[in-house]
This record gives structure tokens, sequence and C-alpha cells, in this order.
């Protein structure tokens, strides 16, 4: 089973992603530059974080009329699994798959800490291995990482079941804490904290158990190597 | 900002005419202090830079040491010293951008920064709270965005950088051996400029910062895009791939008048290149623009002709300009033409070597009553004196400015920033430690020995996380170098650091000296900053949890060595005193039994003891642990002293370590036979910091209390100007 992860100019979580797909989790990885078309036999799609464009205009905006952009629309209306991680999330969320917006943090600084996620929708391909409610220790990385939803948009969220993460307690402003937004059918997911920097032991000072599950279950949704 | 008259004279007699206005152009920048190193080039010589793990190559702008495996760990540091004066977010930024090209150019791939920042008093002063936030800010929109961690450093503020900013910033690379770059050139082959345009930004800025700042040159500081950065990162390593690159550099301090000369020397070939085939971001730029200009994220390639295509693929792929700017040729010249017209024609060696000076040195005549000491007033109530020391700008958690600082992308980071020092995990299954520090207070007390104690302090940081020591960076930053004075402070650092890293067998792989650090108010105190990189062959020393019943232990003697302390210079406004002295004897017996009892896995955690003395270290420890303490003073080994000497001396040399009761023989043991001063202080539990003397309680503060002082210090003073305490 074949994971694309997408490559924007400015992409710069792409190897760890890669790393993580490969290494840990024996996934069959790509690199798929922005420019040219996913492969047909695809999977499953991953937008990795980094600063795509330099972050220039807003981020993730420049990289939401990518060339790629218009086939990662047709797997999302295909059912296929798409996780959109940080800049990613930024730009499913640019590209109008997802939707809200992502807002400067309420402390107008980047921020870069560990954090805990509350699971509140385990029906995705990405959290299918959860039990609801179940806590993630995971850092977040990001400058626009203040998830905006207006009462409207929030109320539809909220009945469609798209609230996917929530943090446990306020970090940056996000609109009623979301860290993490699903499309109607549950196969796009965007999250701004990021889970291939908490999947290894060695590098996760607390647990890495919780966010290793995120990928587990994307092989009970698509498999590892069949 | 241009040549001495009797530089002019020396150029004219080396070429046996008049220079070009071009040429003129040319060697002033490269003749510059900034890129010459022509007053302390002679005197650099003395630091030992070879050793079993260095790899010397030529043309190299970072040092190269062999981690085993087939890898290779790259490391330099640079500063941004004037630009940041200036305008603090490109300055910064445009620091952090400088000295990842020079890892890039040895062909590695960046995979740390550190970042060390000086300013004026803070708590006064406005512009230097203006600086301090700017800058930060320019060093995180910069790293960030590469995706290269930052994953440490220090903030430090004194009264002597009042309407400056020191920003000093080390870099990491990593690669394998066989992917080094082997800088050579072969017949026919050609010079390419890869990356940004050229513009008129940064222009003369090698002169600028090679004078001390009266004025505000803004023309003089370069402008950061660090987009355009990351993409030169990726096309860079993906031509290495390649195969495609001969010989490599980056474009720093004087632009393409540095690069190409520099390039022409160290090859020892010539360069012919036209003006005319530079992409410019203006269309009207003058030849000598052109060649001085210091716009950033620029590459300079030598490639072959055949390889040429595939290497504008890959620029195209990223789309980055792409020019070729001229020819290799053997006949040593720097050769500039505009069109078919010759603007410079100059040997390369004559460029790239400017006559080394021998300034004369005096030694300071301050430095004559300096450790006098003066009477204090007496101390009525430590507890409350701990918690203003906690407050201070110098000792607060520094949380607010790695925080904004990505510290985790690239998945390497294995102990976080705020420990002593942070550990990237390599791909060959060993660890990297690295640290950079400085001490500006005590060097000004002692040039030499407080050079040789920020030495100590970056090895017993990397120390601390089990790696021996294996590479020194040195920074050394003083004013203006013609002032006899301070040439002689500049001496006397060198001399210490030379010194130490002989007797521990330290390599320096790299380093930098930026003089001329002055205002018109006066030259900033000695400013050596020095990065040291571990190496962990095993398993790093990662901090764990410390609970109730765990002990407390010291390594190290305690002096009466105040002078530069946070207590003498933040508590009694006093500047001067005895600066500690590092006994090199001591410090290598007391690095080799930490590095044995980490490597037993005996411990929870080691920390060292320096900024502060004993009672902030002790506190830094219980604070990030939540837990309090009881610490009996009259145990602390070294000289007897008075209760505030003993709490808050800056003595080099000393840990402390904490761990589970039941290793407490086991530690002994290994300290006894290393003949190791050393002493259980006290247990961990409750949430009381309590020291007490001869059972006479000294301080008493709740841990929580403390701690919400000490995180909230800084951001409470420059968000909100609001002093904690």
């Amino acid at each position: 089973m074949k994971v694309a992860v997408v490559v924007f100019p400015g992409s710069n979580c792409d190897r760890d992603m890669y790393h993580v797909l490969t290494d840990v989790f024996h996934f069959n990885a790509e690199y798929c530059w922005h420019e040219k078309e996913l492969p047909k036999n695809i999977d499953a799609v991953i937008l990795p974080g980094g600063f795509s464009y330099g972050d220039r205009l807003r981020a993730g905006i420049i990289a939401a009329h990518s060339p790629i952009i218009k086939d990662v629309k047709k797997m999302a209306e295909k059912g296929i699994p798409i996780l959109g991680v940080c800049n990613g999330f930024q730009i499913l969320v640019e590209s109008g798959l997802l939707p809200g917006a992502l807002l400067k943090n309420e402390s107008l600084n980047f921020m870069c800490e560990w954090t805990n996620l509350i699971v509140e929708n385990n029906k995705t391909p990405f959290t299918n291995q959860f039990k609801l409610d179940e806590k993630i220790p995971i850092p977040i990385a990001n400058g626009e990482g203040r998830y905006y939803a207006d009462d409207e948009t929030l109320k539809k969220l909220k009945k469609k079941n798209q609230i996917v993460f929530r943090y446990s307690e306020v970090v940056n402003g996000s609109t009623n804490r979301i860290a993490g937004v699903c499309n109607e059918d549950g196969n796009v997911v965007g999250m701004m904290p990021h889970p291939e920097r908490a999947v290894e032991s060695d590098i996760n000072p607390i647990d890495n158990k919780p966010s290793s599950l995120i990928f587990e279950s994307l092989i009970a949704k698509i498999g590892v190597n069949k | 900002m241009s040549l001495e008259a009797q530089e002019l004279a020396e150029l004219k007699s080396k070429i046996g005419r008049d220079p070009t206005s071009t040429e003129l152009q040319i060697v002033a920048a490269e003749w510059s202090e900034h890129c010459s190193y022509k007053s302390s080039k002679r005197h650099l010589k003395m630091l030992p830079m070879t050793g079993p793990l260095v790899i010397n190559e030529k043309g190299y702008d970072s040092g190269v040491l062999d981690v085993g495996d087939g890898y290779v760990v790259t490391a330099h540091i640079e500063s941004h010293n004037h630009p940041s004066a200036v305008e603090p977010y490109g300055g910064a930024a445009t620091g952090v951008g400088g000295v990842i090209r020079d890892i890039l150019s040895a062909g590695t791939r960046p995979i740390a920064i550190f970042d060390g920042l000086r300013f004026g008093d803070i708590e006064k002063d406005l512009h230097a709270r203006w600086l301090f936030k700017n800058a930060v800010t320019g060093i995180a929109d910069y790293g960030n965005c590469l995706g290269i961690p930052t994953i440490g450093g220090e903030v430090e503020f004194d009264e002597c950088y009042k309407n400056y900013a020191l920003v000093d910033v080390a870099a990491l690379g990593f690669g394998k051996k066989e992917n080094l770059i082997k800088n050579h050139a072969k017949k026919g082959d050609i010079v390419v400029l890869m990356g940004g345009s050229t513009g008129r930004d940064g222009i003369g800025g090698s002169q600028f910062a090679s004078d001390s700042l009266e004025s505000e040159d803004r023309s003089a500081v370069q402008i950061p895009d660090p987009f355009i950065e990351k993409l030169i990162i990726e096309a860079v390593l993906q031509a290495r791939n390649d195969g495609l690159i001969h010989a490599m550099k980056d474009l720093g301090g004087g632009g393409l008048s540095c690069a190409i000369s520099e390039t022409a020397d160290a090859l020892n070939i010539g360069i012919e290149m036209d003006v005319d085939k530079v992409h410019t971001r203006e269309s009207d730029m003058h030849p000598d623009e052109i060649m001085v200009s210091e716009s950033q994220e620029r590459m300079l390639i030598i490639t072959s002709k055949t390889k040429l295509k595939k290497l504008e693929e890959i620029c195209k792929k990223f789309r980055i300009g792409c020019s070729v700017i001229g020819l290799v040729k053997f006949d040593n010249q720097v050769h500039i033409k505009k069109g078919k017209n010759t603007v410079a024609n100059l040997s390369a060696d004559i460029v790239a070597n400017a006559t080394l000076l021998d300034l004369p040195s005096k030694e300071p005549s301050y430095l004559k009553t300096i450790e006098n000491e003066k009477k204090f007033k007496p101390i009525s109530d430590y507890s409350k004196l701990m918690m203003k020391l906690l407050a201070s700008p110098n000792i607060a958690s520094k949380i607010w400015v790695y925080g904004q600082y990505d510290h985790e992308v690239g998945i390497r980071t294995v102990v976080k920033p705020g420990t002593d020092a942070s550990v990237l995990r390599l791909d060959n299954g060993k660890y990297l430690s690295a640290k950079i520090d400085g001490n500006p207070k005590q060097c000004y007390i002692n040039p030499r020995e407080g050079a040789i104690g920020c030495f100590e302090e970056a090895c017993r940081n990397v120390v601390c996380t089990g790696a021996k020591p294996i590479g020194m960076l040195d920074h050394l930053q003083f004013g203006n170098p013609k002032d006899p004075e301070i040439f002689w402070t500049f001496l006397e650092s060198l001399k210490g650091l030379t010194d130490f890293a002989k007797f521990f067998e330290i390599p320096c792989v790299g380093g930098k000296v930026s003089l001329y650090n002055e205002t018109p108010a006066g030259p900033i105190k000695p400013t050596p900053v020095i990065g040291v990189i571990g190496l962990i062959d095993k398993k790093p020393s990662v901090p764990q949890k410390i609970s109730k019943g765990d002990c407390l232990l010291i390594i190290g003697d305690t002096k009466n060595e105040l002078g530069g302390s946070e207590y003498f210079e933040y508590i009694h406004k006093f500047v001067g005193g005895k600066c500690p002295i590092v006994n090199f004897e001591d410090s290598k017996k007391n690095m080799k039994s930490v590095l044995d009892i980490i490597d037993k896995n005996l411990i929870k955690s080691a920390h060292d003891c320096s900024k502060g003395g004993l009672a902030v270290a002790i506190s830094e420890i219980c604070m990030t642990n939540q837990i309090g303490c009881k610490v009996s003073l009259d145990k602390v080994p070294g000289e007897k002293l008075d209760v505030d000497r003993i709490l808050f001396s800056e003595s080099h040399s000393r840990y402390l370590l904490s761990f589970d009761k039941k290793n407490l023989q086991k530690i002994e043991d290994i300290l006894r036979k290393n003949k190791v001063s050393f002493k259980q202080l006290g247990q961990f539990g409750g949430e009381q910091i309590q020291f007490t003397n001869a059972s006479k309680s000294i301080i008493d503060l709740n841990v929580q209390k403390i701690h919400k002082i000490w995180l909230h210090a800084l951001p409470n003073l420059v968000l909100h100007g609001k002093k904690t305490v």
C-alpha cells in the first residue's frame, strides 16, 4: 500500500514524515513534488508541515493553488485517506477541503511546545485505533495555528462529528480548543500538532504510544504491505 | 569605508599602477577586518586545529569532524552584530542564513542552530528591549522557516551592550563523509552563481562591520529571505547527490568580491567573470555594487559545462536563479569584466591575503584595581534576595525565547532546550551534544581566566549529557583592536583558550573574530563565546524526574570567586572582585568522574553550577522537577566562606548530581577513586527549598512560587515592561 508525501517548495517536515512512514511503520511511501500528478495507485496522501512558499500572504494559501491539489481533491472525493499536518492542515483549509481557518496564535508568536490532545472522533482513518477522549502527548510548532470557525461552521462541525482533536487545555486561543478537524466524510483530516515528532520513544519525553495510534489507524484502514 | 592611505599605497605598489574603482571596492571589502582577519590571523594560529577526528580540507567555511561509520558533523559560528544593532530583525535573521550556508557549502545538511544573544540592560533600557524582542523574532522566523531546529543558546544582558547587540549564531551539519565537497576545479570548468538575486542591500557590509558603530547605515544591512534559503539548501543537496558540484562557497561578507577571490586563492586558480551575467534585482546596478553587494541566499558553484544542464534543471525545479557568471582559468587572476570591458584584473593572492598586522598590546590599567572588593551591605533576608535573583533577566527562564524556536523539527532532538545542553540523535546510533557559552562579566575582570571559564562551562554542559567534548568553536568579540589595551584582552583570551584546548586535547574546528564592537559610548566587554561539541557513543543522559528521597551531591570546590557574579553585579551593583579560575587538573578529574558515573547509569540528572552559583543551580533542579530540597551549606566542599559566598560563588568545575539513594555508595566509590572533591548536600522532597547553615535556616522558599517567578519574569519584562520581583 502506497502513501504519497506531497512536497511543496518550503515543506520542511516531509523528510521527518517519510522517515516515520517507512522506517517506523513500514509503509511504502513516496515523495510527490507539487508540480507533478499524484501516482494513480496511491492509497493515502499526507501533506506534511513546513513553510510552503515561506508562508507568504497567508500560511498555505499559495500551495493550495499548486497543480497537485487538483489530484488531492480527486482523491478526497474518492474517499482516500488524506492527512494534513501543520502547514499541510493549513493547505487543506485554504484549498477548501476542510472547513474553518487558521489564524495567528493568540500570543502572536511562533509556539514550539509539548501539549496534550483529546480524541473527539475515533471513526477517521487516522483515529480508528483510539478510544474516545484518549489523551495524546504531542508537540506543536506553528505561528498560525489558532483554529477558527464561526458559530454556524462550529455548529455544523459538531453536528457532523467533524472535530477530531481538541487540546486538553487552552494553548493558542483556538475556537473550542480545536486542534484537528475532518471533512464530512471523515477521510480528510487536518491537525496542527506533529504526530511524526512523537512516535519514537527517544525523542518523545512523555509517551510515544498514543501518537503511534495515528499511524496504526492508517495501517488498520489500508494495510501496510499488501 | 574604504582602504586606509597606507593600504592604498601598498596596493598600488603591488600591482604597479592605479587601481580601478571596481578594484578598489573589491580590495576594500576583502582587506576589511571582517574578511581578512588582518589583526587577528597571525595569533589565531596558536589554537590547536588538528586532532584524530578533524578533517581538514581546503576552502571549507566550516569545521568537519569524523563521527564514525562514514558520517561527519560540520560546525561553524558567526556573528551579525553591527547589522543587528541597527536592524535587529533582519540582522539576526541574516546571521542565521549566513552560518547555515557555511555548513551547506561543505556538502552537509544543516541540522541545528544555536544562538547567543547579548543586549543592554532591558530592565531600564527600552531600546535594548526592542533589540532583544526583534532579534529573537528574526531568528525564529528564519530558522523555523528553514526547518532547522534552534536547540540551544544563551541570552545575557549587560550595560556594556547599550545601543548595541551581539548576535552570535552557530550551526551544525551532518552528512556522509563521501558526500563532502572536495573543493577542486578542472580546466574548462565554469563558475555559477545560484540563488537569490543580487541587489543593493548589504553594500559595503563587511567594511561597515569593520569599524565602530557610529551611524545607522541601513543600506549596509542585508534583507533576509528564508524561503529562498530553504530552496537553496534542497537544490544544493540534490546537486551534491548528483555529483554536480566541483567546488562551492557561500556568499557572505564581501559578497562576490570575497567569494571569487577566496575561491580562486584556495583552489590556486584564476576566475574570469562578467558582472552582466549576474542576475540582479535592479537593472541599473554598477559593477562596483554588484561586486560588493551582500545580498543573501546566494551560492557560488564551480561545475563543468557538461554538468551545467542538470544543475540548471535542479534550479528550475526550485525556481531559483542560476547564472553562469564566469570561467575557471589557470592564471591565478581575479578578472572581472563588464561585457567586453575589463573593470578589474588582480592577482587572487593579492586580493585574498591582506598584509597581516602585528598590533601592539598593553595590559589595561583598569585591571590593576579590579580585584579589590568594596564593603557590601549585609543581607537580611536571603529568601527575598533569591526571588530577586531568579527574576533577574540573566537568570530568569529563557523559555519565552526558545519556545519561539522550532526545536523539534528534523526529529533528532532527544534532550530539548532548557537543560544544560541539547542532544541530537545521529543516523549512526550515536548522539551529539552541543552548547555555546560566554561570560563577558568575568572576561572583563580577567580576560584569560574568563575565556577559559566560558570554555569549561560549555564543556561542563555537554559532559552533563554524557558527552565527551570532541571539538570547539570560538567566537572572539572585542572592541577596536588598534587600542593596545583592547588588543591585550583579545590576546589574553586567546592564550587562555589555547592552553585549555591543548590540555584537554579539544581541537578548535571553527571560529570567527569580530572586532570593532564599539559605539560612541565605548567598547563592549571582552566577549569570547565558546561552542563545544560533544559525542556520545552509547546512550545520552536524559534528565529523569527526581522523586522524594533522591540525593543531591556536589562535585568540585566552592571558592571565594565572586568577581563578575550575578550576586555582585545584579544585587550589589558592583563590578569587580576575583574572577573564578579553572584548575585544569581538577577540571579534568571532575569531568571524567561525571562521565564515568553517567556511563554506569547511576544518576537521574547532572547539572552544572554556573550563573547565580549553587543557590540558583539547586533551585533550577527543584523548579524543573517541581520538588523541594533540604540543603546543608556547611557541607559544601571548598574554602571556609561566609554564607553569601557559598550560595553565590560562580567557581567552575562544579556539578550537581541527583540520583536514587541506592546508588550513593557506588557514586561515592567512583569519586573517591578519582580523588575528586565532593559531598552529599541534601535530599529531595516536600515543596520547600530549604538551605541551612549549621542548622540555622538561611533560605526557605516554596517551589511553586519561585517557579512562577522564574518562568514569567522575562515575558513580563519584555512584553509588559513589568518587573516581577
